[in-house]
């Protein structure tokens, strides 16, 4: 689904990634962990097109089409989904609203008609109940006065209603208390088949108790230094990162 | 035509006239020639038929614009109009100038189409000729025989000043005096025509005065008038201006609206203002220099909603006097500045009576190079025990060379007075966009999305099939206006 050849990406003149090789299949689910600074949101960043960056090397391939020319609203469109670690506030714009719009937008772009109103409430009755979300909280102005907790749910219940084929959880885990954890990670996984992927990325192992990976892949001062099963998870928490940095730079 | 008197008769006056007023009209083109002085004046009174007090306060009106000087406090800077340069009277759009649509500019009815406008009304406002039965001038008919039916008078001023001269003669100038600024002196003296709305005691006009008002003042000349009274206890809601662009010729518009309110008695006026804004370059559009204010007796309300996209310059400040006790002034506004745009808009709210109150709540959107000011006033007089105020500004920013300014006046005479003023400033972030982009939203649409957000507020006061076409219309004064 997704192949990441060779990528090199800066910011303003800043390289940030520097040869990134990934492969991530349909039904697959993969972790990229690693220390501050290493990339792992700009790696997440890329691949939604955020267009601050650069790619000045390597390719991007998504179902096997070439997407660095392609606008951030048409890799959406195509199926790419961002989790946010820190959404952005839109005052005034509830989230039915936003999402009404979302999905109508992406409708549009493959040539069919707005979603019918019935259909649309339908959608967001389902989907807020697999999030265990008060349908109070959608009326309320997208991310303005939110919690970190309800910040990130939102996000997965996003997620739930536009159903992507790569869902990318850019530190999905940050500010969630244990509870919010297990029905962000519940939410993750129902929605999880063998036609999507999921990239999870994260510092700590402790969402990946809930969200189990297939593979996990460490970052390090923008390349994938090592990647193993889920067992390499638990040895990071155990060890920390820092023999990974000795071992890079023996 | 109610009068009998013709353009014939007029031309037969003006002929033998011709040497008294020192001018000489082509009455072909229906169009006098440029220059103020007494005698054009006068000979606008005459054309309209009017009766000698009506032409006597002009003339005052006149007199004191001559003593007056344009102001320049406003911050906005402009070439000053060359007031000797205008003609001030043009026969408002007798023969049409298109006969189909085919003839008009495809990008201005692209425009009706973005917003929605039925055919017809397309026809009529960009002055397409229609066959008379088209069902406009029907539904203008059945609004008419209704408001009739309640005692509702609404027609043009020219015709108030004929038929209901008690009216006119007690209330216009009574809340807007002709010396009260430059342009409304200058309103005064030539105004072209207007409108005029009284609704009886206790009358509660059941209608939006706004589909009525779409269909039949399009294309009104670049001097309104505008005089409503709502007599007690009674009630309207009145909507001026469309969402159609408005591609006048006229450079300088200075309208003047007078809305009395009395006691218990309540005046809802929406505005949307459109007018061509001049080019991406900043060339041309119009300037539009209003003077805009209301009187609320006891009890009485006035609420004053705009939604300001259009005009090069704007210098709008829709004010209450909030006279008698327990009145109650509001003041919403959208105002949007793209390109070269420059807008000084805001309100005055003045409490004498006691127990008063306003609320305004000014949203400022600025894109391109434009400069967008909230200019507002709250002024507390001795005697308003108990007054209220609750004013916020926000502006939004979209690029890094436009400007938002709040210029906020507080003036409070009585110590019982409660007086809160918030402000905010933001700007439109990449990281809003590409949350957006990330959705599948772009970055057009997103805009709109955020302003309509900002919005929110003021556009939820707006009569609600107006508010449609007046989201629509954010869209399409900021497309391009990023990236």
């Amino acid at each position: 689904m997704l192949k990441i050849e060779n990528l090199h990406a800066s910011i303003d003149d800043k390289s940030i990634l520097k040869g990134i090789n990934l492969e991530i299949k349909a039904g697959e689910v993969h972790a990229i962990m690693g220390p501050n600074g290493s990339g792992k949101s700009t790696l997440a960043s890329v691949v939604a097109g955020k267009e601050e960056y650069e790619v000045t090397k390597g390719t991007i391939l998504f179902n096997d089409e070439d997407i660095e020319d392609l606008a951030a609203e048409e890799r959406a469109h195509k199926g790419i989904f961002l989790s946010f670690q820190y959404p952005v506030e839109i005052p005034g714009v509830s989230v039915t609203n936003f999402m009404k719009t979302a999905i109508n937008e992406t409708r549009k772009a493959k040539g069919l008609d707005e979603m019918p109103a019935k259909d649309m409430l339908k959608l967001i009755r389902e989907k807020s109940e697999l999030l265990e979300i008060d349908r109070k909280f959608l009326s309320r102005s997208l991310n303005e006065g939110f919690s970190g907790g309800e910040k990130k749910r939102n996000e997965i219940f996003q997620m739930a209603m536009l159903e992507p084929k790569l869902a990318i959880l850019d530190e999905t885990d940050s500010g969630l208390d244990i509870d919010a954890l297990r029905i962000v990670a519940n939410g993750v996984n129902k929605l999880k088949s063998k036609d999507n992927a999921v990239l999870v990325i994260t510092h700590y192992q402790r969402l990946l108790d809930y969200i189990v990976p297939d593979f996990v892949h460490v970052l390090y001062d923008g390349r994938i230094v090592k990647s193993g099963g889920k067992e390499l998870a638990h040895e990071l928490e155990e060890k920390g990162y820092d023999w990974i940095k000795e071992e890079v730079n023996a | 035509m109610s009068n009998k008197y013709t353009e014939d008769d007029l031309r037969e006056e003006l002929k033998t006239k011709e040497y008294e007023y020192g001018f000489y009209t082509d009455i072909e083109s229906d169009t006098f020639p440029v220059g103020l002085n007494e005698d054009i004046v006068k000979a606008i009174s005459l054309k309209k038929g009017e009766p000698q007090w009506m032409t006597d306060w002009r003339l005052e009106a006149f007199k004191s614009w001559k003593e007056m000087i344009e102001p320049e406090w406003a911050n906005v800077s402009y070439v000053k109009p060359d007031f000797q340069a205008i003609s001030y009277y043009s026969a408002p759009n007798s023969k049409p100038k298109y006969d189909s649509l085919d003839e008009v500019d495809p990008e201005l009815l692209a425009t009706f189409a973005k917003l929605g406008i039925s055919l017809d009304e397309q026809k009529k406002l960009s002055g397409v000729a229609m066959d008379v039965v088209v069902d406009s001038v029907s539904v203008a008919t059945t609004f008419k025989r209704t408001l009739g039916e309640k005692g509702i008078i609404f027609c043009s001023i020219s015709e108030a000043i004929k038929e209901h001269p008690e009216l006119v003669k007690k209330y216009i100038g009574s809340v807007v005096p002709q010396k009260d600024n430059f342009y409304a002196a200058l309103n005064s003296a030539v105004f072209s025509d207007g409108s005029f709305c009284y609704i009886p005691k206790g009358v509660r006009c059941p209608m939006e005065l706004s589909t009525y008002f779409r269909i039949n003042q399009a294309g009104t000349g670049q001097f309104e008038r505008t005089l409503v009274i709502a007599d007690e206890g009674s009630y309207v809601s009145y909507l001026e201006g469309c969402t159609a662009p408005s591609r006048d010729e006229n450079q300088l518009h200075a309208a003047v609206v007078e809305l009395i309110a009395l006691d218990n008695a309540e005046i809802k006026y929406s505005t949307v203002q459109n007018w061509y804004p001049g080019n991406a370059e900043g060339k041309g559009g119009v300037y539009n220099f209003v003077t805009k204010r209301g009187i609320c007796e006891k009890n009485a309300k006035i609420s004053w909603t705009q939604v300001e996209t259009g005009s090069a310059i704007t210098w709008k400040y829709p004010s209450c006097i909030l006279k008698g006790d327990n009145s109650v002034g509001e003041f919403y506004s959208i105002a949007v500045t793209n390109n070269y745009q420059q807008a000084d808009t805001g309100t005055k709210m003045i409490h004498l009576g006691k127990n008063t109150k306003s609320t305004i709540i000014s949203k400022g959107i600025s894109a391109g190079k434009s400069q967008n000011s909230y200019r507002g006033l709250v002024k507390i007089s001795p005697n308003a025990d108990n007054a209220r105020n609750f004013s916020q500004c926000d502006s939004l920013l979209m690029g890094n060379d436009c400007g938002a300014h709040t210029f906020p006046y507080i003036e409070a005479k009585n110590k019982t007075a409660k007086i809160e003023h918030e402000a905010t400033t933001s700007k439109i972030g990449e990281d809003q966009i590409f949350y957006c982009n990330q959705r599948g939203i772009n970055t057009e649409k997103a805009i709109a999305l955020i302003v309509n957000g900002f919005s929110k507020d003021v556009l939820n006061k707006l009569p609600m099939e107006f508010a449609v076409e007046a989201k629509k219309l954010l869209e399409i004064s900021l497309e391009g206006s990023v990236g």
